[in-house]
């Protein structure tokens, strides 16, 4: 308990301390290495949280943060993602011609990577989309980072979606707490356990309102179909590090909130509703990626139309339920995060050392850089789902808890638009590695060694987890899947 | 609950600020001059101020004067300054690029709030509420959220986005005072907070928007599709 919150202090206040270290010195080295530690302690920190305390529920600051076993989850793909991010901003951010800026990079870097972090663990509906809110704001700036014509109009469009979206959610925030003021009365505090607690008791009508607007709001911020339309101009307009933060940290930590509400609607009495709509996003997310990413002419465009389908899977098994879906989902969310930082750190080198965004400017990435080349088509392999890395299993899973659910038809189109997606995927890829037809290019600057590690950090565990799922990370997902589900979860939508 | 059970006198004074709030987001709806948003936004926060002071005082929730002092200050002064600085020095005085002619968004606003209006029967009838001030509430929060996205959807100067969108808070504003005055008010304070820091960012775009882009009209922002 005490150790726990320690632990937690530990891990929000190092990207604290590290905004006003790097506020204050203003030099853009010291920076880096700032940044860097404050991400190697906040990923130990909840490495030891999980290790040492996998099934508690602790509530600390009079219960408005919560640690338990999603949140905890959620955290260490977050912080992954920016510690292996900031390893890699290291070398990439130096190529980015912005001089006397970059001490601000790493301050709202380190901001941003600090309310991914917070958002899962806040225990309150209210103050939980205002810390979705923050995330917003703190990124926009670096999605504009770049100051060019196109990453401005990418930082506008993300900023006007993304909160006008966000403010249906907060419409379904304060419906849910007025459906609560029935059973409380007027003054309550909306903890995710109070809502579930009254879920039963509340008015099924507008207790399915709420919900649709609190799914629409945080699915646009997930990236959900057809609410996605800003995500791949952010991801594909800021630097290769906060794309990956982007991708693997804050698409996370918004489907948290579609969880924990998901769990509500469950009590409710609408499972069906709301397990059905989610899955119909989730489908239509996997139908809309497949056709942009077969059709896709930018690098980092196609890595975001991956995200999209990603989170629509991910959308997927949660949607089905059940101790296999949701385990299914937890594992797919730190495989996605971990693959899709890989992504887009070998898009951000690439694109760099080319000079390009367009993939047909791109050519044998093997024989250029067989590092970095090899690196990054093992990884275009992973994320497309085929074995033997984890996404595969993790897909598998969620599949297999279709059946379960007996969801042949939406399991037999998900299959398909897999395989479509796998195969659209890896074509570009042929094309940037195999065409010798397009003559070789000119001689380009090697690849810094601060941008080839991580690449390598992010593809091992991918490897291992794809062959070996340790019991006790399927343990942790089976208590949180229990936890998420007090009535029976799995039920057919 | 408050709004269930009102007195009639008071029951009417917060339809006639809701209202009257309603009404304003038609003006802006109307009108194409930047200057004509603005004012009308500073009122229509000006009215839920008020409905904020109004609830505090027959509900019996001091903290509500709180929310109105700030709604007043933030919304109704700060802001609107704010963006009149916006507004100066970007030397756009009303919307060139119209995708719709005022007369048909009218028209359309006024479908918005037939829709809402069945959406808030439905509810206030599952809720054995109908006839209250409830159904009223409901209304004008959900149509001045479908107005908020049809301005988003029709206007294309980057002040008239920044203007819907704080419509569509504004809305849910004026809701929650009615049907959950009692919610912590730490929450109401933040969001306060929360906005201000909102339209400092939009500020700061704006002026990349215009020094990168060479326009503030959303119109022009195509550069990225696909």
């Amino acid at each position: 308990m005490k150790l726990i919150g320690f632990l937690t202090l530990t891990m929000t206040l190092a990207p604290a301390v590290a905004i006003i270290l790097v506020l204050a010195i203003r030099r853009p080295r010291p920076a880096e290495m700032i940044n860097l530690i404050a991400s190697v302690i906040s990923l130990a920190s909840i490495s030891v949280i999980l290790l040492t305390a996998p099934r508690s529920s602790v509530m600390f600051w009079n219960g408005y943060v919560v640690i338990d076993g999603l949140g905890v989850w959620t955290i260490l793909c977050a912080a992954l993602v920016y510690f292996l991010a900031s390893i890699y901003a290291v070398g990439y951010m130096r190529l980015v011609d912005a001089p006397g800026r970059l001490h601000r990079f790493y301050a709202l870097f380190a901001g941003f990577a600090l309310s991914t972090l917070i958002g899962p663990m806040v225990n309150n509906a209210g103050l939980y989309w205002i810390a979705i809110e923050v995330t917003t704001l703190i990124s926009t700036f670096l999605v504009a980072y770049e100051r060019e014509a196109t990453s401005v109009e990418a930082a506008w469009k993300y900023i006007i979606v993304v909160s006008a979206g966000i403010s249906l959610a907060l419409l379904g925030t304060i419906l849910f707490y007025w459906s609560g003021t029935f059973v409380l009365g007027p003054t309550y505090d909306m903890t995710w356990d109070a809502l579930r607690d009254i879920a039963p008791r509340l008015n099924p009508a507008l207790v399915s309102l709420s919900f649709l607007l609190v799914l629409i709001g945080y699915g646009t911020k997930v990236g959900l179909a057809p609410m996605h339309t800003w995500l791949p101009d952010a991801h594909s307009e800021g630097p290769a590090p906060v794309s990956a933060l982007l991708s693997g940290a804050l698409l996370n930590t918004a489907m948290v909130g579609i969880v924990r509400y998901l769990a509500v609607a469950d009590a409710a009495g609408i499972s069906t509703l709301a397990r059905g709509t989610l899955l119909s996003l989730g489908g239509f997310s996997l139908f809309v990626a497949a056709l942009f990413i077969v059709r896709q002419t930018g690098v980092k465009r196609l890595m975001a139309y991956s995200s999209v389908e990603h989170m629509g899977v991910i959308a997927i098994g949660f949607g089905f339920g059940g101790s296999l879906g949701i385990a299914g989902a937890l594992y797919h969310m730190l495989n996605h995060s971990l693959n899709k930082s890989l992504m887009f750190f070998g898009a951000g080198s690439v694109m760099r050392a080319y000079g390009a965004k367009r993939i047909s400017k791109i050519r044998l990435v093997g024989q250029c850089f067989p590092v970095v080349g090899a690196l990054w088509l093992a990884g275009a392999v992973a994320i497309t789902g085929a074995p033997p890395f984890g996404l595969f299993l993790s897909e598998l899973t969620i599949i297999r808890a279709g059946f379960a659910g007996s969801h042949w038809l939406l399991v037999a189109v998900i299959a398909i638009l897999l395989i479509i997606i796998f195969v659209g995927f890896i074509n570009h890829f042929r094309s940037m590695y195999f065409d010798e037809s397009r003559g070789k290019p000119d001689k380009a600057p090697p690849i810094s060694g601060w941008c080839v590690v991580p690449m390598a950090l992010a593809l091992v565990p991918l490897f291992v987890m794809g062959l070996w799922w340790p019991d006790r990370l399927w343990d942790h997902f089976l208590a949180i899947a229990a936890s998420l589900s007090t009535t029976s979860a799995g039920s057919s939508p | 609950m408050l709004a269930a059970h009102l007195d009639p006198l008071p029951a009417a004074f917060f339809s006639l600020l809701a209202i009257g709030s309603l009404l304003l987001s038609f003006v802006m709806l109307g009108s194409r001059w930047l200057r004509h948003y603005l004012l009308a936004f500073a009122a229509q926060s000006w009215l839920i101020a008020v409905l904020s002071a109004a609830v505090g005082f027959y509900g019996g929730y001091a903290e509500l004067y709180i929310v109105a002092a700030l709604t007043a200050a933030f919304r109704g002064l700060l802001l609107p300054y704010l963006i009149l600085r916006i507004i100066r020095r970007l030397k756009v005085s009303r919307e060139i690029h119209v995708i719709l002619q005022a007369s048909s968004s009218l028209v359309i606003g006024a479908l918005a709030i037939l829709f809402a209006l069945a959406v808030s029967y439905r509810i206030g009838a599952a809720l054995d509420l109908d006839g209250t001030i409830v159904v009223l509430a409901l209304t004008v929060m959900l149509s001045m959220k479908l107005i908020g996205f049809l301005m988003l959807s029709v206007r294309h100067e980057a002040i008239s986005q920044i203007l819907g969108l704080l419509l569509l808070e504004n809305g849910v504003f004026l809701g929650a005072q009615i049907l959950v005055p009692g919610m912590p008010l730490l929450i109401e304070i933040v969001i306060l907070f929360d906005l201000l820091v909102v339209v400092a960012c939009f500020g700061v775009l704006v002026q990349y928007l215009l020094t990168s882009a060479g326009t503030t009209s959303s119109l022009r922002l195509k550069r990225l599709v696909g």
